[in-house]
């Protein structure tokens, strides 16, 4: 369906590589329907053409604005939505098309961290049920063990152990974030997609589960992927920045690199629109500001699908779709203009 | 405007909740001054006060009082209050989606204010209103005047909310969050309009946020906000170079810096904020303060000069890095 190479392409040989995840090509579609039987209209194309590497215990942001697909690709990762076309390899394994107990088996490895802490808690579960419940479902532990591991959990991430019984809406928010990391670390996974886990904190808040889960990254050598619209902390945390733009990555690279050399429009721009704490450098500035708003994904823009809002878009952008190429060592882009 | 010991609390079953306590600050004809504050600091319970547009109950506004022009606002009668708002001052709320009226087209929701308060007629107040649409950047104004809230974007909903706030020329425009539920770029797109039009209107601005960036962009003063009450004022530039509160620096230490990306710990503040169930006879920032000593556990702290035109509540001097014993 996508006519770009395939990422898979440039090296061929995946048993020896440090990738954890490798995501060629992803696309989630979903359906929409009209008139009284239900006809098929057409299909919002919430990601088409998704490519993204994750290196064995690194952290791979993915920011962009909201509607991009972000937080579709990382359910989609899990498999917790269904995958339109595009190859999932984690580990190794192809994981696009596992079913039933396959998939089952490799969930324990793959966890998620929530946005809203408020609404991934059950409120009638205490805190010590909502960490064991990952345990009852996987584990085959027994009960004295487990009450062990909740207790061990809870302490990791800060919380007083013997708030076990206590419930979701006793807790502050940054505190139920951490109830949030405790049930995904629950089963030693290797990788966690982290979805906005501090968007809905304070800024005095952010500081402090940003730095448990670099923290925990070290321990466990775990690998995230950081799905963020906050531009700086993603330069923090993350190794690798991975750009979307509707349903498309637009970059990929190290972070050093594209923060400082951005070579997508897209990204040059996102970037200039990140406002600085310094008034010196707010006023000095010279900002790139992007005119309108994103097109919807249900009937993207032909050819690139930036070029509606690009600043330097010439008439190829309009017929060819940009293939997603290697420019150098870890970079990828998608851009006439940067070949 | 000039707002003089402003304390407000909430009264629920049980328990008050001392959301303001006893704030007074002013407002320069033409100055943008920025408020900054976590969630909870008070900083949209005042703005809000400012216009009285807290319920109550559960609000009650204990004392204080908030001068704009000659006049008293809080002593006003609702239907004066009514002439105030959306007349002589503008309100700009934060969230685009929920503060539009969703049966009403944006063309109604513009026109209202300025027949009511302009005595407008409907040809004329529509003329203005297209007039207006295309000052904030609305697209074919003509065709949007009658479009409901739904058909628009976030950013563009943001731009009618401004449209409204500026229909009748307010002296004074409050702007509560207005870029928090909006994207980057939208962000930086609401923010290029908003220093035109003040180039081109010259109104004050009061513009509560909770992001450093954005005051250090638009802001000319910048008031500090913590458990309800002013911790630190002052010029934008003078801020930042020199935090002088010790809550001012742990929030500018949170942000992740660019020149040390990676590697660093971000620096956190310790604790939580505090409750505010009673009203604060120490410095509300003690328990989490690494200066802490022992006057401040026993007495709150009043906003003191520092500088000139700079000013911090708080007893450790941080520049000498001892307790101030000058007060």
């Amino acid at each position: 369906m996508m006519s770009e190479p395939s990422i898979l392409t440039r090296d061929a040989q995946p048993g020896r590589d440090d990738v954890l995840l490798r995501v060629s090509d992803l696309a989630v579609h979903y359906p929409t329907y009209q008139g009284v039987f239900g006809r098929q209209a057409g299909a919002i194309r919430a990601l088409d053409g998704v490519n993204l590497e994750v290196r064995r215990g690194q952290t791979l942001g993915l920011v962009g604005e909201s509607g991009c697909g972000k937080s579709t690709t990382g359910r989609a990762i899990l498999r917790l939505c269904d995958i339109t076309g595009g190859r999932i390899v984690f580990d190794g394994e192809d994981i696009t098309h596992l079913e039933g107990n396959k998939l089952r088996r490799i969930r324990p490895r793959m966890q998620m961290i929530f946005q809203d802490p408020q609404e991934c808690l059950n409120p009638r579960m205490t805190v010590g049920s909502i960490v064991a419940e990952p345990l009852n479902e996987h584990g085959a532990l027994k009960v004295k063990e487990k009450e062990r591991r909740i207790r061990e959990l809870l302490d990791s991430v800060g919380l007083n152990p013997r708030l076990a019984n206590r419930y979701p809406h006793e807790f502050s928010g940054g505190q139920r974030q951490r109830i949030g990391i405790a049930r995904a670390l629950a089963l030693n996974p290797d990788f966690i997609v982290c979805d906005e886990p501090i968007a809905a904190l304070d800024v005095s808040i952010q500081a402090q589960v940003v730095n448990l889960l670099k923290d925990f990254q070290e321990q466990f050598s775990l690998t995230y992927l950081f799905i963020s619209h906050d531009l700086s902390m993603v330069r923090h945390l993350c190794d690798d920045v991975a750009v979307m733009y509707l349903g498309k990555v637009m970059e990929l690279g190290p972070r050093a690199l594209i923060y400082k050399d951005p070579m997508h429009p897209y990204t040059k721009a996102l970037l200039s629109a990140v406002p600085v704490p310094d008034p010196g450098v707010e006023r000095a500035r010279n900002r790139i500001v992007l005119a309108g708003d994103v097109p919807s994904p249900a009937n993207p823009p032909s050819g690139c699908r930036f070029r509606t809002r690009c600043p330097v878009a010439f008439d190829r952008c309009a017929s060819d779709q940009p293939a997603w190429r290697k420019v150098s060592g870890d970079r990828w882009v998608a851009c006439h203009r940067a070949e | 405007m000039q707002v003089s010991d402003l304390r407000i609390v909430f009264r629920t079953r049980g328990t008050t909740i001392h959301a303001v306590n006893g704030i007074s600050f002013e407002l320069q004809p033409g100055e943008l001054l920025g408020v900054v504050g976590e969630s909870g600091s008070g900083k949209s319970v005042t703005m809000m006060s400012l216009m009285k547009l807290l319920p109550s109950p559960p609000a009650e506004i204990l004392s204080g009082r908030v001068r704009l022009g000659c006049r008293d606002l809080l002593s006003l009668d609702p239907s004066e209050m009514r002439k105030v708002r959306g007349g002589e001052v503008g309100f700009i709320f934060q969230d685009p989606m929920t503060s539009l009226n969703p049966v009403l087209t944006v063309g109604y929701q513009l026109k209202e204010p300025l027949r009511k308060h302009f005595g407008l007629s409907r040809g004329e107040a529509r003329k203005r209103a297209i007039e207006l649409f295309s000052l904030v950047g609305i697209p074919s104004p003509h065709d949007r005047m009658n479009d409901y809230p739904h058909r628009f974007s976030g950013g563009m909903r943001q731009r009618v909310m401004i449209a409204i706030a500026l229909a009748c020329e307010p002296n004074v425009l409050i702007a509560d969050e207005p870029t928090t539920a909006l994207d980057v770029t939208i962000q930086a797109q609401i923010l290029e309009l908003v220093k035109k039009l003040r180039q081109e209107i010259g109104m004050s601005i009061i513009w509560i946020t909770h992001d450093l960036g954005v005051v250090a962009g638009i802001a000319d003063r910048v008031m500090v906000m913590y458990g309800g009450l002013i911790v630190e004022c002052a010029p934008v530039d003078d801020l930042y170079a020199n935090p002088r509160h010790p809550y001012t620096r742990a929030l500018m230490e949170t942000l992740p810096r660019p020149d040390q990306a990676g590697q660093e710990r971000l620096k956190s503040v310790v604790g939580q904020p505090p409750h505010l169930t009673a009203f604060p006879t120490s410095c509300p920032f003690a328990p989490r303060c690494p200066h802490v000593f022992d006057r401040c556990l026993v007495e709150k702290p009043p906003l003191m000069p520092v500088q000139e035109g700079h000013e911090a509540a708080c007893w450790w001097d941080v520049t000498e890095q001892r307790p101030r014993d000058d007060v």
